[in-house]
């Protein structure tokens, strides 16, 4: 018997995830984020159905307020590959006028994330959604199944989840539930960045340091991606070397100054940081729970 | 874009993968162990504990101090509660190891969270309060993490500070633990004296244990080798999870092999329907593999154009498994509703689903003694063994051959609840279809005493005084004495198969009520 290694763990692990919903939903989609867990959650999902095509389209649920270069970074990506991607805006929100300035990161999130993925999915009835969310990430995010279902109503109920055993999924739903599944629940920061490496997969530049113009605002290193961001008195846009260690809306994203310029740089960098990765977004720091408070209300 | 990815690719680890659990009664430290152990591995960065120091004071149970708990107990109510509920999945490494820790809660009533979590252990740590010693939760966990197959046990005799670190109290716990589950046939146990607030033994050793001579716990969980299992099945299954058919050149089979190995050329049956075919490629993404072993996620194609679908299972020629209507199995009852023998459900085993039915509970399982006692019913929490009959043969074998094929959970088809996780227990697929037999028979009698049984004999009782009352009415309005005899048996043989055939109708035309009426049991 070969004995695997710990990567080819996780990713037969995520394979076999990938396999299950396939086989026992109706209509799929993958949650596209354009970050670098989306990034191997597509890979994996590619080599899954190897040789077939993607069987299920990629979902984008654009705040409009995503750095420039994720934008370009996604519409390069889907060409190369050839699968379908679906982008979808809450018009809602935009019409009235949401913006994380001044309605506040957690208005903005809930209107044009939150309630904007709930349109889409019941706008093309997906049954089950992937995303590339990690148990690593959060106290909340460590507690959730990696076949998570949600009410009709797109909820979450943490105290009555079911419990997963063995490889054993209960993939039943009645009509009107679906699934969140999270193939790389197992992965820590780490394993992405090492597998990324290992299978060589593209990822938006902006991880990579550059000089790139930021302002500094309430102690958060802001990049200025677009002249929608109006300078506070005494702000002043600077060039700085700067990473994502995350990416999202471009407001809420704090950058980290860094000279990492490779993949081997980043990785050495993440290995001796004494922060976590979701330090940089804004919208975890609400309070002890509030990313629970958020997921219940439907939140990938 | 993707040219400022940098191809100087950094050396990828290649450290191997331990999955453990932790485990103990309520209190007994579990969170707070675990919290230690992020914390002393590196795994907790200044954010995340300058986070826990605040929490500390609002939720805290350590006064001024730290209380790592909080760094684990990620949902608001066990916060607020200072209780773990959920199982929570940690991870961290060392540069020997790297580590997925599922944490689980000591209370009983979420002991089916712990069964989650050690289902896929390859270890388990169980956490004993120096000053309590075994309780009955010790054992319960204990039973569950032997039924679910984790071979590997540490016994983490923990708060050794509140006993003075006490070397009489813990070779006292030792031997009290070691003899209580000495029939749970663990291959090690390793004992280790702990104070997981203060990090004795945790990542370094103590100097308050000068007693002590073994390695400290981190130290013992980056060297421990977890060999392959006694008794595991050595030929190859594969559970078919998805046909892969992107045009019509190319069949393949996707699935993950669940045991041995399986090479290009090798002759395999497809399971139930024992059709014979050869490997003819191993496909995977990265390229076809000369071979594929436990574990590994592939595509298989055959020779033949054979029927294949999800569900069935590919077995080397040479494999004993076999597909069968019925077998032995252990069960985990989840749910607050009692099992009730006679009660269906769906089980998912591998990658089928089929009805089930809990044909008989043959004894429940004292969680103290592990001691077998009969039972009418199985409470949440309670293990007992079940004899179990499907309405099509289902490819399955004993759990201690095979992990994957040797457990399932069953569904109840009304609320899509998990009720129940389950392992097999016996082997032979001959005996469980006598076992069919037998158990046809028994449900119509009932078993000697029970109350089937008195309805049985009620029934037969009243049949008999129905035939000798049309008997003499008929001979006496007939005065034929044959006619009579002639008309009595008819309505003693005919009546009771015209009335079956009429419930076989009803349960057929009104399936849905049929079905309502049955998972009513489990509700």
């Amino acid at each position: 018997m070969n004995r695997m290694t710990h990567l080819q763990r996780l990713e037969a692990e995520s394979i076999h995830i990938f396999r299950e919903v396939v086989a026992t939903s109706d209509n799929p989609v993958l949650m596209y984020s354009i970050g670098k867990d989306s990034a191997v959650v597509l890979h994996l999902a590619m080599k899954a159905f190897y040789p077939g095509p993607l069987p299920f389209p990629l979902l984008h649920v654009d705040t409009t307020w995503k750095f420039q270069q994720m934008i370009t970074f996604r519409d390069q990506r889907v060409k190369e590959i050839g699968c379908k991607l679906i982008v979808h805006v809450n018009e809602d929100g935009l019409r009235a006028g949401v913006n994380p300035f001044t309605s506040g990161s957690r208005l903005h999130t809930d209107v044009m994330k939150t309630q904007g993925l709930k349109q889409a999915l019941d706008r093309w009835k997906f049954d089950a959604a992937f995303g590339g969310a990690r148990r690593d990430e959060e106290k909340s995010r460590a507690k959730e199944r990696v076949f998570s279902l949600r009410s009709a109503e797109h909820r979450w109920d943490p105290k009555n989840q079911r419990p997963e055993p063995w490889h054993l999924f209960n993939t039943r739903k009645r009509a009107g539930e679906s699934f969140r599944v999270f193939p790389i629940s197992n992965w820590t920061e780490s394993d992405v960045w090492d597998y990324i490496a290992q299978e060589n997969i593209p990822v938006v530049p902006l991880y990579f340091a550059k000089p790139r113009p930021v302002v500094e605002r309430d102690g958060t290193l802001i990049m200025r991606d677009d002249d929608r961001m109006t300078l506070r008195p005494g702000e002043t846009v600077e060039m700085r070397s700067v990473r994502f260690r995350t990416l999202g809306c471009y407001p809420l994203t704090g950058a980290v100054e860094s000279d990492a310029s490779t993949l081997s740089e980043i990785i050495d960098e993440m290995r001796g940081s004494r922060s976590s990765e979701r330090q940089g977004r804004m919208i975890d720091h609400d309070g002890g729970a509030s990313m629970e408070q958020k997921k219940q209300e439907g939140y990938f | 874009m993707s040219a400022a990815l940098s191809l100087t690719a950094p050396a990828v680890r290649e450290a191997s993968l331990l999955r453990l659990l932790t485990c103990g009664s309520v209190d007994d430290g579990k969170s707070t162990l675990l919290g230690r152990l992020l914390f002393d591995s590196n795994a907790v960065l200044d954010d995340q504990l300058a986070a826990l120091d605040k929490d500390s004071l609002k939720f805290g149970t350590h006064g001024e101090n730290r209380d790592f708990a909080l760094l684990v107990d990620g949902l608001s109510a066990e916060r607020e509660q200072g209780i773990t509920i959920d199982v929570a999945y940690r991870y961290f490494s060392t540069p020997k190891r790297s580590f997925i820790v599922a944490d689980t809660p000591g209370h009983e009533q979420y002991t089916r969270n712990m069964a989650t979590g050690a289902s896929t252990a390859e270890l388990a740590i169980i956490l004993v309060d120096a000053r309590k010693g075994i309780l009955p939760q010790t054992r319960r966990h204990s039973f569950i993490v032997s039924m679910v197959g984790v071979r590997h046990v540490v016994l983490a005799v923990n708060k050794m500070d509140l006993v003075d670190f006490d070397k009489a109290t813990y070779d006292g716990i030792v031997a009290a633990y070691t003899e209580t589950v000495r029939s749970l046939g663990f291959e090690t146990i390793v004992p280790i004296p702990l104070c997981a607030r203060a990090g004795d033994n945790v990542a370094e050793p103590s100097v308050r244990t000068p007693w002590y001579r073994g390695p400290h716990l981190l130290e013992y969980l980056e060297s421990v080798t977890i060999g392959e299992a006694q008794g595991q099945a050595k030929h190859f299954h594969f559970p078919v999870q998805w046909v892969n058919r992107p045009n019509l050149d190319f069949r393949g089979y996707a699935g993950t092999v669940a045991t041995g190995t399986v090479r290009v050329g090798d002759g395999v049956t497809v399971l139930p329907n024992h059709r014979h075919s050869t490997i003819a490629r191993i496909v995977t993404a990265d390229g076809d593999l000369p071979s594929a072993s436990a574990g590994q996620a592939v595509t298989l194609t055959l020779t033949d154009e054979v029927d294949v679908s999800r569900g069935d299972v590919i077995v080397h020629e040479a494999s004993v498994m076999q597909a069968r209507k019925a077998l032995t199995a252990r069960l985990l009852w989840l749910i607050d509703q009692p099992l009730r023998p006679g009660a269906s459900f769906i089980i998912k085993l591998g990658t089928v689903e089929a009805n089930a039915e809990v044909a008989a509970l043959k004894h429940a399982v004292d969680i103290h003694s592990f001691q077998n006692h009969p039972a009418d019913t199985l409470a949440m929490n309670a293990i007992g063994v079940v004899d179990l009959t499907f309405d099509k043969a289902i490819a399955a074998t004993v759990y201690r051959r095979d992990r994957e094929l040797g457990s399932f959970i069953l569904i109840d088809r009304m609320t899509n609840q998990t009720v129940a996780l389950g392992t097999i227990e016996e082997d032979a697929p001959k005996q469980a279809n006598d076992n069919v037999r037998n158990k046809a028979v028994l449900r119509v009698v009932g078993t000697a005493g029970s109350a089937q049984r008195w309805n049985f004999l009620t029934l037969l009782g009243r049949k008999a005084i129905e035939a000798v009352v049309l008997f003499l009415v008929v001979a006496a309005l007939a005065q034929n004495v044959w006619l009579a005899l002639t008309v009595a048996i008819a309505d003693l043989v005919a009546r009771p198969v015209a009335d079956r055939v009429a419930a076989w109708g009803w349960q057929h035309l009104f399936s849905e009520h049929a079905h309502s009426h049955a998972a009513g049991h489990a509700d």
